[in-house]
């Protein structure tokens, strides 16, 4: 009963044209010789030198990749154990309010978020910078990975870490030698979605910023709200380059590419 | 006793579940509580910008004089201020409307990809996806290099003679309606896909045999089984549409102002901490019947899969 009826294939050829179409024509501009944006003036990589020569993007650059590092790598080690949580220890004190704080930031907006995160910070006295994007970066994503990775332990049957049990392996080993390298493919993909979210946020990180630690985002924004310049096509190609070769790592490190099936599971369950 | 219910018993395993749960209290809920703390304080010259503070060494005399000097004086001004009104009723008729068309959009490709051949289908859903992994930031701004008015849209329609003189696409609510559907397509498009893609076909050619026209069992077939999928797509698009900022911001004109942009101007420009804690604390109370039905919808979700 599947024949590709002209509704089907127009839907679907239209829908992938109007997803990609937009995203081609920037990086296609990135290589503009001319300085007008909407003229095309032959195949150039003018821009790239420029970029390359702009200080200040290429250290908010760097700030951007060391939060998202931190942030990544924090909100895996908290979602996986929310995940844990959330898809083995049943109902415990308080499981309601957990799951509400575990599904509410993920379709929270984000002025919301960002600007009560600020205001604690403010009341902790903490000075706001690098570790105060971080800890706000680690609160938005943990949500993320925690969904990615309950969604893995829950499609897997848990009656593999029950014999482990039974056949007297403690709980912490168990976890280690069964769970661990079933679940470690969502791990891996929720890093990666706790990355790229962290690196592309503007809203949050705009609240919770301080002097000295620009993001690139809000760089990009900066520069943007002042017109579109060929440079912004260079930064926008460099950055989608970067992170469609992660994916393309990830799904060759994890063969059955399940970092994609776990990307669209993240999706499905999360947005 | 099962395996699970042991292990949720001892201490290490306790600690499972405290860690992220006081992380999350201390970043997501006591935030709120602030929020909410300051939306009632007034806004002054100093640092931090408003009174009363609280001070913790003043003990309880320094209590009552920090309750005494809260107010609703700003939510009175949110509804004295026509300004705010609009913000949000435009706010929640752009999330309305864009939904609108994110859905009859995102139904049609879900649709069309669930109809896909088998074999393909895996590679098509990659496809949509993987726009949702570049920068949000990025698509936006790749519609201004499009829209704007010696843009691409306005030299292909010039080039087929379609327009005489360029038109106006940048800074309107048309710009902000084509940003929205742009970047949240795929959040509509994946929830309805999981469910179509779920379907019993045999349920359709049981209508079919029984001679049921194709569009009579996609009416009373296909689109009630799909409602869980199409739910959660409005869901996930209409919450986060309505506090939605950078792309009014970027595409929108300064006619058009959301609630997001007011927020962001009341503490950035303006730096009114407490007014901008008042719109965001409005603005949650728009958002919290909506973000409950969420929650127990993706419970639900979850424990029909567990």
């Amino acid at each position: 009963m599947r024949r590709a009826s002209w509704f089907n294939v127009a839907s679907v050829g239209l829908g992938l044209a109007f997803l990609y179409l937009p995203i081609v024509i920037l990086v296609v501009y990135s290589f503009n010789a001319s300085r007008l944006v909407t003229v095309w003036g032959g195949w150039s990589l003018r821009w790239y030198g420029e970029l390359l020569a702009d200080r200040a993007m290429l250290e908010a650059a760097a700030t951007s990749i060391a939060i998202a590092v931190a942030s990544a790598s924090a909100a895996t080690v908290l979602g996986t154990l929310a995940a844990v949580a959330l898809a083995r220890h049943g109902r415990f004190r308080g499981r309601a309010l957990f799951t509400g704080m575990i599904y509410a930031p993920l379709v929270m907006p984000e002025v919301i978020t960002g600007l009560s995160l600020l205001l604690m910070f403010v009341a902790l006295a903490w000075d706001r910078g690098f570790l105060t994007v971080t800890v706000a970066h680690t609160t938005l994503t943990l949500c993320f990975v925690a969904v990615v990775v309950e969604a893995r332990l829950l499609t897997f049957d848990a009656s593999l870490e029950e014999a482990a049990m039974d056949l007297g392996c403690p709980p912490m080993r168990t976890f280690l030698t069964v769970t661990l390298p079933l679940i470690w493919p969502a791990i891996a993909a929720g890093w990666m979605l706790a990355f790229t979210l962290s690196l592309d946020d503007l809203v949050i990180a705009s609240f919770t910023t301080g002097p000295g630690a620009t993001t690139l985002p809000i760089r990009i924004y900066s520069q943007v709200r002042l017109g579109v310049k060929p440079e912004i096509n260079a930064i926008c190609t460099v950055l989608i380059a970067v992170v469609a070769f992660g994916l393309v790592i990830a799904s060759l490190l994890t063969k059955r590419s399940h970092i994609k099936q776990e990307g669209m599971v993240a999706l499905g369950a999360v947005r | 006793m099962s395996a699970t219910d042991k292990r949720a018993g001892s201490p290490a395993q306790r600690l499972v579940v405290l860690v992220p749960y006081l992380w999350l209290v201390a970043f997501f809920l006591v935030p709120f509580l602030i929020v909410l703390k300051i939306s009632l304080s007034q806004t002054t010259i100093a640092q931090p910008p408003y009174v009363p503070v609280l001070d913790p060494a003043a003990g309880l005399q320094g209590l009552r004089e920090f309750l005494s000097g809260l107010s609703l004086e700003n939510y009175a001004s949110l509804l004295a201020d026509r300004l705010y009104l609009s913000a949000y009723l435009k706010s929640l008729e752009v999330a309305a409307l864009s939904t609108l068309i994110l859905l009859v959009l995102g139904y049609a490709l879900a649709y069309g990809l669930s109809r896909a051949p088998r074999r393909l289908q895996p590679l098509l859903m990659t496809l949509v996806v993987l726009p949702f992994w570049t920068s949000f930031l990025i698509r936006v701004y790749a519609w201004i290099n499009i829209l704007q008015r010696d843009g691409l849209l306005n030299q292909a329609l010039g080039a087929l003679g379609l327009v005489a003189e360029p038109a106006v696409w940048l800074s309107t609510d048309t710009a902000i309606y084509i940003g929205i559907v742009y970047s949240y397509l795929p959040f509509m498009v994946l929830p309805i896909y999981a469910a179509l893609d779920k379907l019993d076909e045999t349920l359709l050619e049981a209508a079919a045999d029984l001679g049921c026209p194709p569009w009579r069992s996609f009416w009373l077939v296909t689109v009630p089984l799909s409602l869980p999928g199409v739910y959660a797509g409005v869901l996930i698009c209409f919450i986060p549409i309505v506090g939605e900022f950078v792309i009014p911001d970027l595409l929108g004109g300064s006619e058009t102002v959301m609630i997001g942009q007011t927020l962001w101007t009341e503490f950035f420009a303006n730096r009114d901490w407490p007014v901008a804690s008042a719109v965001a604390a409005v603005l949650l109370l728009l958002l919290v019947v909506p973000i409950v039905i969420y929650q127990q919808f993706q419970a639900r979700a979850r424990d029909a899969e567990a």
